[in-house]
């Protein structure tokens, strides 16, 4: 039941974010509604690795033997976050440049390609 | 006005895509079929076979470790090219300084924010560190150690100014501890050559095993935790740097 309850969290995050990107009227807002777009990666990842009663498979503290999420999963959105991270860096100074360049920050008005 | 057109467009996209996802879901084989194996064979194996008691560690630094350093080159390269964009241009000339236009920085921060942060920056260093060492035993690792190694300067920023910012990140030396830390990994991957085995298999000898795994038992995994540590974090201090850099203006504009 959680893992479709996840599953359609997923879908809605994406939908909004989706939503606020293609309504943005500010740069900065477009590349945090991207933000969003990518959470819901993680809501599908953490859904996939999901285990009913299942803890995290750190065996410190816990025997190899006991229920656990899926490590790969979780392995896999650590990766999701580090692109995340620098995806929104870049976006964020390619933004400071279309401002520095044009002086404009809403993606409506912003037209590069003038002679 | 494009608006109402493009919320048309959208919904219309919205809804097909809902469809899709729903016709798509129906057709799953529920969370039961979508479970792996490879979670339980990496559950039994990770503690006997590496000595590693953090198996979400295990899988990003040494079973899957060849693309965990695809991952950290994807890092490397676009904290580059984030300092392409944001590159100075030098060819205006003048004196960079603060921009008086930013009220926010012409108040000095406060006696209690500055003994706050500054007493916080020693107990950040030292967690961040001991959550890149201890990766391999509890979660943490590399990636999330060095955020929190990289929030130490961003601290004494918030603290000071710009100008100490710059004074302790000198900038040379953590650009050599960023180019170490990418290019490290792959070289702690060339190990395994003289053995003749696979590009970034763990031919260090672990440490003790069992019930005595110490930070030091995973064999290779606690030397890429450690680059890994260090690329990130100093790739985050380059990245501030530059960031904060866009903050001033030229003399001449003001």
């Amino acid at each position: 039941m959680i893992f479709y309850v996840a599953c359609a969290v997923a879908a809605w995050l994406f939908l909004v974010g989706v939503y606020g990107i293609a309504t943005s009227d500010n740069l900065v807002h477009l590349v945090l509604c991207l933000v969003v777009v990518q959470a819901s990666t993680y809501v599908l990842l953490s859904a996939v690795g999901y285990r009913h009663g299942g803890v995290a498979p750190v065996f410190a503290d816990v025997t190899q033997t006991q229920t656990t999420v899926d490590s790969v999963v979780q392995a896999l959105m650590l990766t999701d976050i580090v692109v995340e991270a620098t995806v929104v860096a870049l976006l964020l100074a390619i933004t400071v440049q279309i401002k520095k360049r044009t002086g404009i920050v809403d993606p409506n008005n912003v037209n590069l390609l003038r002679g | 006005m494009k608006f109402p057109l493009r919320q048309l467009l959208f919904f219309v996209g919205a809804i097909g895509m809902a469809i899709l996802y729903a016709l798509a879901f129906a057709h799953l084989p529920g969370p039961e079929g979508l479970r792996s194996m490879y979670r339980d064979v990496i559950n039994l194996q990770t503690v006997e076979q590496r000595h590693i008691t953090d198996a979400i560690t295990a899988v990003n630094f040494d079973y899957r470790g060849f693309d965990t350093l695809g991952e950290e080159f994807i890092l490397f390269v676009s904290v580059m090219g984030a300092l392409v964009l944001l590159r100075e241009e030098k060819d205006q000339g003048g004196e960079k300084v603060p921009d008086a236009a930013w009220p926010a920085r012409s108040v000095p921060p406060g006696d209690a924010l500055r003994v706050w942060t500054l007493w916080m920056t020693g107990p950040v260093v030292l967690f961040g560190i001991y959550i890149v060492v201890h990766g391999q035993l509890t979660p943490g690792g590399g990636f999330q150690g060095g955020v929190i190694l990289a929030t130490a300067p961003l601290l004494i920023y918030i603290a000071e100014n710009l100008e100490v910012f710059k004074r302790i990140t000198s900038h040379e030396w953590i650009e050599i501890a960023e180019a170490i830390g990418a290019g490290g990994y792959a070289l702690i991957g060339l190990i395994a050559f003289f053995y003749s085995k696979p590009f970034l298999t763990n031919v260090i000898p672990l440490g003790p095993g069992g019930t005595n795994i110490n930070v030091l038992s995973g064999g290779m995994v606690p030397l890429i935790d450690l680059t890994v540590g260090l690329e990130v974090a100093a790739g985050f201090v380059v990245l501030l740097y530059a960031f904060l850099q866009e903050m001033l203006v030229k003399q001449g504009d003001q």
